[in-house]
């Protein structure tokens, strides 16, 4: 790479290491755990600063996600009747509608991860990978709440609450997994071609629309070629809302399938996303 | 990071020492022809696609080793890559070409980016020094010598926000300057706060300066240069135009212009 001279000969052998050069794969890894207080910090504060200028403050966390479901459910509420409308309507799109909140905002977040923070990239060595976490854990933060509310709603509709509950932990876990790769992706994807942020919004109202948030996508699979049926069985989104709904709903099954297919999309995203942000790590900081 | 070196071993050593190696360093930005550098805003959207993207080459092949307990002035005239070269140094602005090589990662002195206007000065003494990789009990420890030098005791639970400049300043220089580094570099725009502070924020400088290794000072006073400075190099539009002794560099520079 470098004019190789007699200078980078003297740097090697007093021992001086190449400056912002990537380090590999394990060692980031460990810097990026080793700036786990940073991390969680940053995710915290943030939180904190967003929602201290407005009066209800935190409140918003619930009242966002509530407003939206509303929305959806009155105009969706109207269109679809009778038996296009899947049972337990209400508890069907609260679910729905506030577990891609936290998928969207981690894809809007992380896509804005980088290059909305480029003055702190260009002041302070870190490594970049703890801005793509801080905003998913940001998200998660801001999930769990949400998640108890819509625990609480299920509740309220209907449903007996019972030990299979539990298997919202390693949903979450799961999910915010699949998520964390996504911010990876997004989050490197958008230094490279700026105007891809334009394009977000509909990507993820695609997402929002196809992954079934207020119906059921297998009655509409009715009658059509299989492979239809076989794309939604692996749709990440699909997953993810269908499992929810078998632990909460008493009238909805859970494919145990999807578990399976879900942890997949988990590993894969998370893996490739690692390795594909990483390789890019002295990129971040360049001015265009 | 960098583990922390005893500064004193290194005083044995006669000759050399290296501590941060440029080697041919070249810098170049892309730029809309408009003038305006490629932001966020000014690059999205298919419309600017028609409009030439410039090549500014910011610095044109930058080499120097310097080594350990040296201070180093840095001057130049506005434009001049200065600030590039410092950037480029901390591995902030990637080279394009060359590499720059040190013993342990460089300190750019700021911190600014990293604080929330809508926290109080407390919590960002807190954020700040973990983004500058302190530790939470290092923090814990010197929170208190960051407040008292700050002078903002009674403010330091309001957002930063309602700080006056000169108040979020000072809170800026006193956690930047409350970390151990090695090597640093020191930007100009120090003097910061009414002429008070102004004085204790350069005594804690030299402190720094004297616990730090090796320093680089890129400054447009002569007069600090001088105080403090053994060695200075002069960077004229991207090339190294002098490297040596700060009397005669300065002298040489001061004539040219």
């Amino acid at each position: 790479m470098s004019k190789s001279s007699e200078l980078a000969e003297k740097a090697e052998r007093f021992g001086l290491a190449r400056v912002g050069a990537r380090p590999p794969l394990p060692t980031y890894l460990k810097q990026v755990w080793e700036r786990r207080d940073f991390t969680l910090s940053l995710a915290r504060y943030r939180i904190q600063s967003e929602n201290e200028r407005n009066r209800l403050g935190m409140a918003w966390v619930l009242l966002r996600p509530s407003f939206q479901a509303l929305v959806y459910g009155t105009v969706f509420g109207f269109i679809m009747t009778g038996a296009s409308r899947p049972d337990n309507f209400v508890s069907f799109l609260v679910i729905g509608v506030f577990s891609l909140e936290f998928f969207n905002s981690s894809m809007n977040g992380g896509a804005k991860a980088i290059i909305s923070n480029t003055s702190l990239v260009q002041s302070l060595p870190f490594p970049r990978m703890v801005l793509p976490v801080a905003k998913v854990l940001e998200n998660l933060m801001n999930f769990m709440p949400t998640l108890a509310l819509m625990f609480i709603l299920a509740i309220i509709f209907g449903s007996r609450p019972d030990w299979s509950w539990f298997l919202f932990i390693p949903l979450v876990l799961l999910f915010t997994i699949f998520n964390l790769g996504i911010a990876f992706i997004f989050s490197r994807l958008t230094v490279h071609f700026r105007d891809l942020s334009q394009l977000i919004p509909f990507v993820s109202r695609m997402i929002f629309y196809t992954s079934g948030v207020f119906f059921d996508p297998s009655r509409l699979l009715e009658g059509r070629p299989p492979i239809f049926a076989a794309i939604y069985d692996w749709h990440p989104l699909h997953n993810v809302l269908s499992i929810a709904r078998g632990i909460l709903l008493e009238d909805h099954e859970m494919p145990v399938e999807y578990w399976f297919n879900f942890s997949v999309w988990a590993v894969v995203m998370v893996s490739v996303g690692t390795v594909f942000f990483w390789k890019a790590e002295e990129r971040y900081g360049r001015a265009n | 990071m960098a583990e922390p070196t005893d500064a004193g071993a290194r005083d044995g050593v006669t000759a050399e020492d290296p501590v941060v190696i440029c080697d041919d360093v070249h810098v170049e930005y892309s730029t809309l022809a408009t003038g305006k550098k490629a932001t966020a805003s000014s690059v999205g959207g298919l419309l600017n696609r028609g409009r030439s993207l410039q090549t500014v080459h910011a610095l044109k092949g930058v080499s120097f080793v310097a080594n350990a307990n040296e201070s180093i002035g840095i001057i130049g005239t506005n434009g001049s890559g200065k600030s590039t070269l410092m950037r480029t140094i901390t591995g902030l602005t990637p080279a394009t070409r060359g590499a720059v090589y040190a013993k342990s990662r460089p300190n750019l002195l700021g911190i600014g980016a990293a604080l929330l206007n809508d926290l109080s000065g407390s919590r960002n003494i807190i954020l700040g020094g973990l983004a500058l990789g302190m530790t939470r009990t290092e923090i814990e420890e010197k929170y208190d010598d960051i407040v008292e030098f700050t002078g903002l005791r009674e403010f330091i639970d309001m957002p930063m926000r309602t700080y006056s400049s000169g108040m979020t300043a000072r809170l800026k220089f006193g956690i930047a300057t409350a970390k151990h580094h090695e090597i640093l570099i020191v930007d100009e725009a120090l003097s910061v706060g009414d002429r008070e502070f102004q004085k204790r924020s350069e005594a804690r400088i030299r402190e720094i300066r004297e616990a730090a290794g090796t320093v680089f000072l890129v400054s447009h006073s002569m007069r600090s240069i001088k105080d403090t400075c053994n060695r200075t190099i002069w960077i004229e539009k991207g090339e190294l135009r002098a490297d040596g002794e700060t009397d005669a560099v300065v002298e040489e520079y001061v004539k040219h212009k």
